[in-house]
């Protein structure tokens, strides 16, 4: 087992130094700072001796020596272009290396219940702001909440209907040294609004960065959210994500997760079931090459009784590229009547591709249905032998299979402007002729 | 629902059926593991100088191993210094018959339902019965020995066969390969040695009843079964224990060696006593079991374990050669406030390399039971299938069940599914059984067993008999 070479003095020397800047935020903030940077040294970074780090190596991150990179200026308008989805960018947030960018977003003309402000103004506020992901000790979390500057904060009102999505786009930008990047995206929907939210990383520049994205969705009841998360970073970024879903009773929770990885890119997906009849689909699709290692961990806490839940994750794997799937399902003593449902699909499209995939159950209940399901392979034989018999060439079979696959994924994405570009990407990246 | 109630208050207060004591003179060790201790079982056994030299060097790595945390269980700390290591039955005359046997040791037999006369006339198995980790009585040797094949003791064969033994001991399980494994090749006490020679069929069932008898005693057993080229065997071993105040341990090691086109069936019921309804006294099963399949073999696991207040388990396949087979089948039922911690691992090494695994567990009372398999597959292993299936069956809500199965796949050919399910009985099913005037505990039973049915056809005749009614036994009122 390779040791960590750790590396605490760099973030150490960087706190010290962030703890006299003003974004290091009121008392309390600085308290849950300070305990999450004390309980990151004393951790350290995870080992494959972790079981929840088992087959993903951060060496290389601690290995690393990521800082503390300021606000990058001189973005405009039209570098965020690529990273734009047409129709569906209207209402746009953008943070910029953890830092919230009034100038580069469209907030102008928010639709009434909408309350969209930088997250260093909503973390300074009263009460404190205080999610799910303070209790957490997953390391990237605390390293997050030692040294997040900023993010985007959104509050739907109860009873709010937004049919637009809202568009968060979040940049990694480092320049020519590696940066560490800390954003955080916080979302309370009220009872009985309806939303949707498009969260979407992207990074430019050639240096590492480390971006320790947390995310929190608190839904009130009867709250209806749909979300899609796009993570399409450099070649360099080490993505390490954290989601924490809060479901009240009778709310609903849709994702959809596209990850294109990057050199690794780590989901943490926690959604608790904590009221009656709430529900919850976690959906995803990893698509991955070259180097890259995507790690999706997922739980799925059924606390409550009558709650459904859906699980699907599909990957692709090329070139020499490895994934990890470890999705859990708890039902709690209580959570009679639950059905959970999940499904984890890989495609190897090489040889040097592997993939380490773990469904766990962990079922405390008698009367529920829990059903998962795990299948890896390359394409179907037979369905090649279909097409080709009918005069479509083998590349072109192959494609057609491969975005079958991908569509079940893809075609849960509500906004088509999102969908549409997400399909050119996937095309883009397994070099599929259009 | 009341009667449900009812007749889990029963299942609770229901006695072990197989609870009395032997009163045996053992030659017993002091409690107590040092490097004497493990020096003096060797001497007692009379072992040449390298069995010796290979627990010494097990009990070195074990005493710098830390005990395994990783399972879903919840264990009191085990005293390992203060556990006597070697009992055995004093007088050990080498029998002509069974009526030559100690009456004592007979009438043992006879209370827990085990004639050995009658499955020797009926079931025409030889019963190579291991009591207290000595064998006492070892029948049909002849028999075997007119086609080749060797079925005696562990020890026995450390003295006759000292070059098979040598070459097969640790080969499939290393003396480094885990805590409870080393532990069991510093201070294993018996078991049983299978040879097949090539080409041979072995003519019967062979089958061991392992008992645990002296107060305070583990029992560590040790089975080497080497199937040669071309040979097919099937081997059976069945488990009963009698009622006990303090936690028993039991650390087996049980090493298969499938050569080209072999075939090995191994078969297991476990019932080792499960402690009362609060858990109070119960073996601690930590048993390591594997086999190495070379070239078109095939490797055949199947376990009913019913017993054991801890059950740590996985029997596992090493899928060596090409085109070897490896299978996994198994119902594991905890009750009461039994754990089990249960699985296989299968590890795919050859080109077209197949597996199967099939796990049902069943939770009742505050049972927890929990599945944790692997399946690896890898970089050469083209062409490699996997099919996996495990389904948990719940009874009441204060029970617990339990997924973790690992996928490990390195290769693109390879197709691997893995399939696993949670329900509990379905009202509708009793209904549909009640209508027809079957009472809710057959209900509960046919539904079990139905649960059950694709592991019990891999059960020899014998044997599928005996595992249905020790299963309905065991879940006996569960529902209502």
């Amino acid at each position: 087992m390779p040791q960590v070479a750790e590396r605490h003095e760099t973030y150490a020397a960087d706190f010290e130094a962030f703890r006299e800047t003003p974004a290091f935020g009121p008392e309390w903030l600085g308290t849950a700072r300070s305990s999450a940077f004390a309980r990151f040294i004393a951790g350290g970074f995870p080992t494959t001796r972790d079981e929840e780090w088992k087959f993903t190596n951060v060496a290389a991150i601690a290995a690393t020596p990521f800082r503390r990179i300021g606000a990058a200026e001189g973005f405009s308008r039209a570098d965020l272009e690529p990273f734009l989805f047409t129709d569906a960018s209207r209402l746009l947030a953008v943070v910029i290396n953890g830092r919230f960018s009034a100038r580069l977003s469209s907030l102008d003309s928010l639709p009434a219940g909408v309350t969209i402000s930088g997250m260093a103004e909503a973390m300074t506020d009263q009460p404190p702001l205080e999610g799910p992901s303070l209790k957490s000790a997953h390391p990237f979390v605390l390293l997050n909440t030692a040294f997040c500057e900023g993010g985007v904060f959104v509050h739907i009102e109860p009873k709010a209907v937004v049919t637009e999505p809202i568009h968060v786009l979040f940049i990694s930008a480092p320049g020519a040294d590696p940066g560490l990047v800390a954003p955080r995206l916080f979302v309370v929907a009220g009872e009985q609004s309806q939303s949707s939210i498009v969260e979407n990383y992207a990074g430019v520049g050639d240096a590492p960065v480390l971006t320790t994205a947390v995310t929190e969705f608190l839904l009130g009841p009867g709250a209806m959210m749909d979300h899609v998360k796009v993570q399409r970073e450099t070649a360099e970024a080490f993505h390490m994500a954290s989601t924490f879903v809060h479901l009240h009773r009778a709310s609903t929770f849709t994702s959809q997760a596209i990850t294109f990885g990057g050199r690794i890119a780590r989901n943490d997906i926690t959604a608790t079931l904590a009221g009656d009849g709430a529900e919850c689909t976690l959906n995803g699709l990893y698509v991955a090459d070259g180097e890259t290692l995507v790690d999706t961990h997922t739980t799925i806490d059924h606390a409550m009784p009558h709650c459904p839940s859906h699980e699907v994750y599909k990957g692709i794997l090329a070139g020499r590229a490895k994934a990890v799937f470890n999705g859990k399902i708890i039902v709690r003593p209580d959570a009679q009547k639950t059905d959970a449902k999940q499904t984890n699909k890989a495609l190897l499209l090489s040889d040097e591709a592997s993939i380490n995939t773990k469904p766990q159950l962990e079922i405390f209940a008698d009367d529920v249905k829990c059903t998962h399901g795990a299948a890896i392979g390359q394409l179907d034989a037979d369905q090649l032998f279909y097409l080709r018999a009918r005069g479509i060439g083998l590349q072109d079979a192959r494609n057609m299979l491969i975005h079958a696959f991908a569509s079940d994924v893809l075609n849960g994405i509500k906004h088509d402007a999102v969908r549409e570009r997400l399909e050119q990407v996937l095309v883009e990246k397994l070099h599929l002729p259009v | 629902m009341s009667t449900q109630e009812e007749t889990i208050e029963q299942l609770a207060t229901r006695e072990y059926k197989y609870g009395f004591e032997t009163i045996l003179e053992s030659d017993t060790f002091p409690p107590g593991l040092n490097e004497d201790v493990v020096r003096a079982i060797s001497a007692k056994k009379d072992e040449p100088a390298w069995m010796l030299e290979f627990r010494l060097r097990s009990f070195r790595t074990w005493q710098k191993m830390a005990e395994p945390t990783w399972h879903n269980l919840h264990i009191e700390p085990i005293d390992y210094y203060g556990i006597s290591y070697y009992s055995a039955p004093k007088a050990k005359p080498q029998l002509a018959s069974l009526d030559e046997l100690d009456p004592e040791v007979r009438r043992t037999f006879e209370k827990l339902g085990i004639p050995i006369e009658e499955q020797k006339m009926l079931a025409n198995v030889a019963v190579d019965a291991v009591f207290d980790s000595v064998s006492v009585a070892t029948t049909f040797r002849a028999k075997l020995g007119e086609m080749g094949v060797i079925f005696c003791s562990f020890s026995e064969a450390v003295k006759d066969h000292p070059d098979l033994v040598k070459q097969y001991l640790g080969s499939v399980v290393p003396y480094t390969d885990n805590y409870f494994a080393t532990l069991n090749s510093a201070v294993f006490s018996d078991g049983s040695f299978v040879y097949i020679p090539k080409g041979v069929k072995c003519p019967m069932e062979l089958s061991t009843y392992f008992r645990i008898n002296a107060k305070n005693t583990g029992q560590f057993e040790r089975t080497l079964i080497i199937a040669d080229e071309g040979s097919q065997v099937s081997y059976l071993e069945g488990c009963t224990a009698p009622m006990r105040d303090e936690h028993q341990l039991h650390a087996a090691v049980v090493e298969l060696v499938a050569l080209d086109r072999a075939t090995i069936k191994y078969s297991t019921i476990q019932n080792w006593y499960p402690g009362d309804k609060e858990g109070k006294g119960g073996i601690y099963n930590f048993v390591t079991k594997r086999g190495r399949a070379m070239t078109d073999s095939k490797i055949t696991w199947t376990q009913v374990e019913t017993g054991s207040a801890i059950t740590w388990k996985y029997p596992s396949c090493i899928l060596q050669g090409d085109n070897s087979v490896g299978e996994f089948y198994s119902v594991a039922t905890t009750n009461n406030r039994q754990q089990a911690d249960t699985g296989t691992k299968m590890i795919h090494l050859g080109k077209n390399t197949r597996s199967t695994i099939v796990s049902k567990g069943i939770s009742a009372g505050f049972g927890q039971n929990t599945y944790r398999g692997a399946v690896k597959i890898g970089k050469n292993a083209h062409g490699a299938r996997n099919y996996s299936q495990c389904d948990s069956l719940l009874i009441g809500d204060k029970c617990g069940a339990h997924t973790f199965p690992y996928l490990q796949i390195k290769n693109s050919t390879a197709m691997v599914e893995h399939e696993a399910s949670t329900s509990k009985i379905g009202e509708d099913q009793i209904f549909y059984c009640r209508q027809r005037g079957i009472a809710t505990e057959d209900a509960v039973n046919m539904i079990v067993s139905g649960f059950c049915k694709e592991v019990f056809r891999e059960l020899p005749m014998e044997f599928a008999v005996e595992a249905q009614k020790l299963l309905s036994i065991s879940l006996e009122g569960s529902v209502g």
